[in-house]
């Protein structure tokens, strides 16, 4: 493998020569090279194999268009998958792999499927595993091992990536020629300009170009262009920065790569950074990109793109082989013949599907002596170890469609092959624009903008590079002028142009064999689709492209179709009969390229991201005793605090049994609390609550529940009179910051007329639950100003004072059926507390508990929790709560209450449960049925919405919503287990301790 | 990502707000005297119109107040926004 890099020339710094490594062997590269370019000067033309048939590939092109080069980068945490290799920027150490080929890519095993590839046609795979289906699973495995592309990386990634939101008045999308000059008018204007490229360069095209410019060679010009730009105060470039979506709005998406191109700097800056810019004029300045031709085994290592071939030569001084060939049906290629020649190749000779090219082109040709074929088509190609060796030449009749004759090969290690452009409308689609198909050019350009952007130059189908110039200034001008700034002058450069490619559409080459004969023409290398996976598709009854690309897997791959697109939707009208524009594109979606989930999250990671963590005051206390916490909602609640080796079984059972019998203490930091003041607080309430508050006395509280228009159970918790106008709501934990928005959408949509602020305090107040016999002879030590006995503070109220010198505010409320004081202080006083009534509590065996045993004590006095014992289909009436409805007043939700279906006697009601078994606890969600039947489908009588194990009472108990259950007290229901039993229950009240509702008022 | 006009913070990212649906449904003032199907007919059925479309909005995270926006709904461009109480753009009232 000799050296194939030029002498001289190229953008190349020779003065850096770097070391780099492709599976696992070492080459040497220079600073400014890609992998691609690095490779190829290696003399490398195996990069890959392909995705089905893993017949071997080359590069194709040398951009974002790369079909076949997929390589893995890097190792470890930090690598990535599926990279291009034309993208890849070479450093010095950089280590990379090709993603397919099994065991290596010179000898891959799975290359038999390019010879059995006649069995293995579009939708092979739907069809032939389908049966039997459970042994998909065993196919899928081999499947993707046979197909699999790169692996992602199976350690969390240590880099760090960010985001940033800008805004701007013209964002450029592209620095080629067309977007450069767009950026000058605008910068020059004084527009606040950004100017984004993918590439490494500012440049596009014209780092690839020979042609000079306004008499200047084109990097002179360029040089310029970009040192003046980049001297712009209000300019930012942005290179290696993808557009990669536009969404509504002007809101488009810049992933920009920022340390993947030097080694060792991934830590220190991000890696990757995610600009989110609404821009108020967009310059789609994307340019085109070169399309194939669909020719018998067009797919050898050293068939390559025209453009591509020109870009290794000029701009990285590499020659792509020592002899070569153009295959082309438009003019642009033969500069690629002219700069192939003069990078010291031999060229066999141009070879031309159009009868008669223009005598311009073939003199040009002549003068360096190098032979045009007009007429003629490339039949077939042949390959020897390292890719291609000869091309086939044939013969074309007048209109292109059939082989006269064959005539010969030429042998060439590379065929540089042209089949037009396609401007790169991607964004412009994406925006909400329509692609318009130009016949002249054989290519689809943009239509109408919908949204505030103009394309301009090549992504417009303006293929000369004088006219792009002048249209990239005419874009900067109406951007700029939209904007709302006075243009500056501008002198529009000039380069000499070829006018028109006079193009001849060739979407499939003939080879003048039988069909299913022959070599594969491929149309999307990566997925290995070909001419005759598409004919199959029209012939087995597909229309849509939409329908043909799911069928094939046409454009489906990384490089989303880029270069085959076009050819296999042309190549599905020809076999439908009809035009490409009504044939039409497939859906152009973001992401231009791939994105990185590293780019997509930034530094929104982990679980505080996803769902932020709220903890209480006393949350540390919580942790240094040992508590096991739970999530509820967005808070972390302990859930219960096992000593020594416990399970939880067993210190719920204590945590209970010393509530019931002396004073237990639950952190009830979590739940939501709003202020609501004003005058008209109290009918506010009336409205939301279902029963009345405006007779609620000051220091007095309330249970209220809500229900939403629809009269089903919405939230529920007790609320209290502070003063005349001055009312303190609690919600459920979980519901607060609904139940907030709630009260501001009435207010604020239904009811301005009433005066009334609501405030959102939870986070103000640290409240400490003491529940049992003992509570209030633990708060008579601490609490010297607030008379404590029933009389003087009973049940339902509260009262303001100070325990153990904090100021609190007491509520004699009851959750758990014992007599109970919830001590409401600031939040930074919490912990104080806390540990002022542990302390004070050692001699009754103070117990902290948590929700856990919250919610066996809550259950056996059969009070519900909002959520769990209901589900957005239970009303008050469900629930046996009657009582709380108020009949004079309206309320959210009462008239829904009088609809036909709420009055319906086999509604689900709740009840209670009670096992046959006493130790039985029966499946929180399990459904009943009535009789212990197997003849199914058997008829569901309701479900369990809560079930523990009591140990105050020695049995199991539980809560469920059982139809027309409040009239079948001592019924049995049935509750059908996963290992076939049947657990037998008996309906009771819900209320098991205390029914006289006694304890909780002493 | 719409950019919506809040009548009081301006122009902000469609992120911050949240969607209430059709706007200038009034509560009924006596839902007692209405029909079963009267007061469904409040409760469920909303319109999807193709093209202006009044609808509520609320700058949840922003200054956390409710207002009323025409939107196209086949182009997404929010054509109009106003007050809560105000009469819309295209004579809906209050």
């Amino acid at each position: 493998m000799s050296s194939q890099r030029l002498p001289s020339g190229g953008r190349i710094n020779r003065g850096r020569p770097l070391e780099f490594f492709f599976n696992g062997r070492r080459y040497e590269g220079f600073e400014g090279d890609t992998l691609a370019s690095g490779l190829l000067a290696n003399g490398i033309r195996l990069f890959g194999r392909s995705f089905k048939y893993h017949r071997p590939r080359g590069l194709f092109g040398s951009g974002s268009e790369e079909p076949n080069a997929l390589v893995q980068l890097g190792e470890g945490a930090s690598t990535i998958p599926n990279l291009k290799a034309t993208q890849v920027e070479l450093f010095d150490g950089l280590s990379a792999r090709t993603v397919v080929g099994w065991p290596s890519l010179e000898i891959d095993l799975y290359a038999i499927n390019n010879r059995i590839g006649r069995l293995l046609p579009a939708g092979f795979y739907y069809k032939t595993f389908m049966r039997p289906r459970f042994l998909w699973d065993w196919y899928e495995g081999r499947i993707r091992h046979a197909a699999g592309l790169g692996f992602a990386p199976t350690e969390p990634d240590s880099a760090r990536y960010d985001k940033r939101n800008a805004h701007c008045d013209v964002l450029v999308v592209g620095a080629g020629p067309t977007g450069l000059m767009a950026a000058l008018v605008a910068g020059r204007s004084g527009a606040r300009v950004i100017v984004a490229d993918e590439q490494a360069e500012m440049g596009g095209d014209l780092l690839s170009s020979t042609q000079h410019v306004s008499g200047a060679c084109p990097w002179m010009f360029l040089d310029n262009l970009v040192k003046e730009l980049s001297l712009m105060d209000n300019v930012m470039l942005l290179p290696r920065s993808t557009v990669s979506g536009y969404y509504d709005y002007n809101f488009l998406v810049i992933n920009q790569r920022r340390t993947d191109h030097q080694a060792g700097i991934g830590d220190i800056v991000s890696r990757e950074r995610n600009w989110r810019v609404r821009a108020r004029q967009v310059v789609l300045a994307t340019g085109a990109i070169e399309r194939g031709l669909v020719f018998a085994d067009n797919d050898r290592p050293g068939i390559m793109l025209s453009s591509a071939v020109r870009t290794y030569i000029n701009r990285y001084a590499v020659r792509p082989g020592r002899t070569g060939a153009v295959f082309t049906n438009n003019d642009s290629a033969y500069q690629t013949a002219v700069e192939m020649h003069g990078a010291g190749m031999e060229v066999k000779g141009v070879i031309d599907v159009r009868q008669r090219p223009s005598q311009e082109r073939l003199l040009q040709m002549d003068t360096l002596g190098i032979p045009v074929y007009s007429g003629h088509g490339v039949g077939g190609t042949r390959s020897g170890r390292q890719g291609l060796r000869a091309v086939e030449l044939c013969r074309l009749s007048a209109d292109g469609r059939d082989v006269l004759t064959q005539k010969g090969s030429l042998d060439c290690q590379v065929l540089a092959i042209s089949g037009g452009w396609n401007p790169a409308i991607h964004l412009h689609c994406q925006s909400g624009g329509r692609p318009k198909y130009d016949d002249d050019q054989a290519c689809f350009v943009p239509d109408k903008s919908v949204q505030s952007e103009r394309s301009a130059g090549s992504a417009l189908g303006i293929f000369q590079l004088g006219n792009c110039l002048s249209d990239g200034v005419d874009a900067g001008v109406h951007a700029v002028r939209e904007t709302g700034y006075a243009c500056a002058h501008i002198d529009i450069p000039y380069a000499s142009d070829r006018t028109g490619s006079a193009i001849e559409p060739m979407w499939n080459v003939p080879d003048g064999v039988l069909p299913g004969r022959g070599g594969k023409k491929f149309v999307d290398y990566q997925n290995d689709t070909t001419a005759a996976d598409i004919a199959l598709a029209a012939r087995e009854g597909y229309r849509s492209i939409e329908h043909v690309k799911r069928y094939t897997a046409l454009g489906f791959g990384t490089d989303q179709g880029k270069t085959g697109n076009i050819n296999g939707l042309a190549i599905l009208a020809q076999h439908l009969g009809q035009s490409i524009p009504a044939t039409g594109t497939t859906t152009f979606r973001p992401n231009y390229t791939p994105v990185t989930f590293g780019a997509i999250a930034g530094r929104e990671l982990g679980t505080v991201f996803f769902d932020p963590v709220r903890k209480t005051p006393m949350h540390d206390w919580h942790v240094a005793h040992g508590a096991v916490f739970e999530d509820v909602g967005q808070w972390k609640r302990p859930w219960y605090y096992p000593k020594g080796g416990e399970t939880m079984e067993s210190a719920v059972r204590r945590e209970c049994l010393a509530t019931r019998k002396s004073i237990g203490l639950l952190d009830a930091s979590t739940l939501g609390k709003i202020e609501v003041r004003g005058r008209d607080s109290a009918e506010f309430l009336n409205r939301i609550y279902t029963n009345a508050w405006s007779k609620l006395e000051i220091n007095r509280c309330r249970y209220g529940l809500m229900l939403g228009e629809d009269g089903m159970v919405m939230d529920d918790g007790v609320s209290s009179r502070l003063g005349d106008n001055h009312y303190y709501m609690t919600t459920t934990t979980g519901g607060a910051a609904h139940v907030l928005g709630w009260l501001e959408r009435w207010h604020q949509t239904e009811w301005p007329e009433l005066e009334v602020f609501f405030t959102s305090v939870t986070d103000r107040w640290a409240v400490a639950s003491i529940a049992g016999p003992n509570s209030r002879s633990l708060l008579d030590r601490l609490c010297s100003d607030i008379d404590l006995s029933a009389g003087a503070f009973p049940f339902m109220s509260l009262r303001e004072g100070s325990v153990a010198g904090i100021s609190a505010r007491l509520f004699r409320i009851s959750f758990s059926g014992e007599l109970a004081f919830e001590i409401n202080v600031s939040a930074d006083d919490g912990v104080a507390l806390w540990e002022l009534l542990m302390e004070a509590g050692g001699e009754y065996g103070i117990t902290p508990y948590g929700t856990e045993t919250m919610h066996v004590l809550r259950a056996e006095k059969g009070y519900v929790i909002v959520g769990q014992d209901t589900d957005g289909s239970v009303t008050p009436a469900d629930l046996g709560m009657d009582w709380i409805v108020s009949k004079t007043k309206d309320f959210i939700g009462k008239r829904s209450l009088a609809r036909s279906d709420m009055l319906r006697d086999s509604r689900k009601q709740l009840v209670g449960l009670v096992t046959e078994q006493p130790e039985t606890v029966l499946p929180e969600g399990t459904q009943l049925v009535n009789e212990p039947s197997t003849d199914y489908p058997v008829p569901m009588t309701g479900h369990v919405t809560s079930s523990y194990y009591s140990s105050t009472l020695g049995h199991s108990i539980a809560l469920a919503l059982i139809k027309g259950g409040h009239t079948r007290m001592g019924a049995s229901v049935y509750a059908p287990t996963l290992d076939g039993q049947c657990i037998k229950a008996i309906i009771s009240s819900p209320v098991f301790y205390d029914p006289e509702n006694k304890l909780h008022k002493t | 990502m719409l950019s919506i006009d809040c009548p009081w913070c301006g122009s902000r990212d469609q992120s911050e707000f949240s969607y209430g649906g059709e706007a200038h449904i009034v509560r009924p003032k006596e839902p007692e005297k209405l029909s079963d199907e009267d007061w469904g007919d409040y409760l469920f059925n909303r319109k999807n119109t193709k093209g202006r479309f009044e609808e509520q909005w609320c700058h949840t995270a922003g200054c956390r107040r409710w207002f009323n926006a025409v939107r196209d709904s086949q182009s997404y461009k929010i054509e109009a926004v106003y007050k809560i109480g105000e009469q819309s753009p295209d004579g809906i009232p209050e």
